[in-house]
């Protein structure tokens, strides 16, 4: 049961190597946001380096992907809801080897496979295209009552920003979920506390986030979006759940790896330049 | 050169200082759209909804209802798509006097790409009974319809763009919203000589070319490339989509007997759609319309994403020489 607090924590020692591998990866996926973001000369450094640790943890230690066979039937699903941090899933998908590294300086070039937002016609492993915020909840529900009907065992996992969980789509979704009763969904909140105009707290205030997702239905689980472990043990959690999705809010700290741009809403759509960006490659080189 | 959002962030201020009825709502979008002037300035008459563009147009809605002036802002494709339902329902439907101010139209929002870029704003605002749906050019020109629209009791849609424009008109210029405005004549005449009520014998060309939004700059430029050909045309600014000058449109079906109409926006539902439904059904003569052709946008920088999709001064020259081969032979007396 994917209830709060009942987790238990399972095969310790096994996990550990994981994470170990895992943390590497987000270095490496680090490392290339920035200079993915940098070489464009615009995007969303911000939003996309909070999510790293979700992104990847996914990836490399729960989700079943092919990257020989992308539409793969049985593959795990992942939606990016909050589309602006297309930097992050581009890296890790390249480093899960769906399409060459040497792609990602291209992003937001024209004629890139990279577009700005995600954008499934065009990138492999991409599985539907977000931007519009609010709308990815729904297409994962979608994913998983076609799992349901054709009993198949995969799941379905989105990722969704703290600001985009004020739109109105987002809790139609919620409800549907939990009435389908879709244990094979689960979502993450990237709760970085941020938006672009300011705290989320202050433009349009969605707590008690926690318990707004409860009330609709689902197992909540509150986790540090950082620590790879507690994003294993939240995954393998939601993973067990029976009769209920299940919601993983990751408390995160946008801009995370940057020092200049940890917590500042200024950094959300701004890419770095000249100074600034060999100091941002140099922090998160250093990592 | 400026960009219209900015214009249109400054107005705001001013109509907010002259007209405590005026309220302004936005979608996280505020340091974007440049509703952010106002924000700093009137705290207490500005809402930001957060990210919930439906919820804001309902609201804005209400507030129409109890008396307010409410200036709603998002990206173009949030206004248009994502609270369409809203627009139409709770505030055309009921005919309330919300202005939808939108920014980042077109193509021209550039890297972020097609889920960002509208290009089908016009169409859809265009359909909606009531909706009052204009494309500002310049800085100057969206001074004079944000202020127009402000005045104006019922719903209108005003597009503006991300990136700096030139000036088309000068300050000040007697721009009358809401009638086309002849930005350049066959005599190579500007609009300041022209005048609202100015000399008309400059309109007799070889075809009339319509635009708004950043597509005017480019047609002046055209109208060099077709100088230099020896053939005549009138450049028209026609920023107000809904309702058309029909008159101005007759007289040039008259005076020239062939059309090209050039927007940031898909040939289907904008300017050229609006055009070619007006003149085939009162004047028919040939009309060829410079636009997105039934695409979605993509990523890259503005300058070559309009060279891609054909939103050039070259191509507004190609399209005007197919609208006078279209001609029928008696009218191509010019030629
Ligand atoms: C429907 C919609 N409205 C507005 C935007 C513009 N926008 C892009 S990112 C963003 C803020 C997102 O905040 P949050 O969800 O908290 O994401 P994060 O902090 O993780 O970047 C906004 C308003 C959008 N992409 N989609
Ligand atoms: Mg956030």
């Amino acid at each position: 049961m994917g209830q709060d607090g009942k987790c238990e924590s399972i095969r310790q020692t096994q996990r550990s190597e994981k994470a170990e591998e895992i943390r590497r990866v987000c270095r490496e996926v680090r490392k290339n946001v920035v200079a993915m973001i940098g070489a464009a000369g615009s995007g969303h450094p911000g939003g996309s380096l909070s999510c790293v640790e979700i992104v990847s943890t996914l990836y490399f230690g729960v989700m079943r992907v092919n990257p020989e066979d992308p539409n793969w039937p049985d593959r795990d699903r992942f939606i990016l809801s909050k589309g602006h941090a297309a930097p992050t899933l581009y890296a890790v998908l390249a480093e899960k080897g769906f399409f060459p590294k040497e792609l990602l300086p291209t992003l937001r070039k024209f004629g890139s496979p990279l577009q700005g937002h995600p954008d499934a016609k065009k990138t492999p492993g991409v599985e539907v295209s977000t931007g519009s915020l609010g709308q990815g909840l729904s297409m994962a529900v979608g994913m998983a009552l076609a799992g349901k009907l054709d009993r198949r065992g995969y799941r379905v996992w989105a990722l969704l920003g703290d600001g985009e969980c004020q739109e109105g789509q987002v809790w139609e979704a919620a409800m549907a979920a939990s009435h389908y009763k879709l244990d094979n969904l689960a979502a993450f909140i990237d709760f970085n506390g941020l938006q672009i105009d300011g705290r989320v707290e202050e433009i349009m205030n969605p707590s008690p986030l926690a318990d707004k997702w409860r009330a609709f239905g689902w197992c909540v689980l509150e986790v540090d979006g950082h620590d790879v472990d507690a994003l294993l043990e939240a995954a393998s959690c939601a993973s067990e759940s029976r009769g209920a999705p299940t919601a993983i809010i990751a408390k995160t700290v946008k801009g995370k790896g940057v020092s200049f741009m940890e917590g500042q809403r200024e950094w959300h759509g701004k890419a770095p330049t000249g100074e600034e960006l060999s100091r941002a490659l140099e922090e998160v080189g250093r990592a | 050169m400026k960009a219209t959002r900015e214009a249109y962030g400054e107005t705001l201020v001013e109509l907010g200082r002259e007209r405590p009825e005026i309220v302004v709502l936005d979608a996280d979008l505020s340091s974007s759209t440049m509703t952010s002037k106002f924000a700093k300035e009137f705290p207490e008459r500005f809402f930001n909804f957060g990210i919930a563009e439906a919820n804001m147009m309902g609201a804005a809605a209400g507030l129409a209802r109890s008396g307010k002036v409410p200036f709603a802002s998002t990206f173009a494709v949030f206004a248009s798509g994502r609270a369409y339902d809203q627009v139409r329902q709770s505030i055309a439907y009921p005919g309330f006097n919300v202005k939808i101010t939108a920014s980042h139209g077109g193509l021209t929002v550039g890297p972020d790409g097609a889920s960002h870029q509208a290009l089908e704003d016009i169409a859809l605002m265009r359909v909606i009974p009531g909706m009052t749906v204009i494309v500002p050019a310049d800085a100057e020109e969206t001074r004079q319809v944000v202020r127009w629209a402000a005045a104006h009791d019922g719903p209108v849609y005003i597009r503006l763009g991300r990136s700096p424009v030139p000036d088309v008109f000068p300050q000040g210029a007697p721009i009358q919203p809401g009638k086309a405005s002849i930005v350049k004549d066959a005599k190579g005449r500007g609009f300041e000589a022209m005048g609202p009520a100015g000399t008309r014998d400059g309109l007799d060309a070889d075809v009339a070319i319509l635009a708004n939004g950043i597509m005017v700059s480019k047609c002046l430029e055209a109208w060099e490339i077709l100088a230099a050909e020896g053939i005549t045309s009138v450049v028209v600014d026609v920023a107000f989509v809904k309702p058309l000058d029909e008159k101005t449109l007759l007289e040039l079906a008259d005076r020239c007997g062939a059309f090209v109409t050039a927007e940031e926006h898909s040939v289907i539902g904008g300017l050229g759609g609006a055009v070619t439904e007006f003149l085939s059904e009162n004047r028919p003569c040939p009309v060829v319309r410079v636009g997105v052709r039934d695409k979605f946008g993509q990523s890259g920088t503005p300058e070559e994403l309009l060279t891609e999709y054909g939103l050039t001064a070259e191509k507004v020259a190609q399209a005007a020489r197919k609208a006078l081969s279209l001609k029928r032979p008696d009218l191509r007396t010019r030629m």
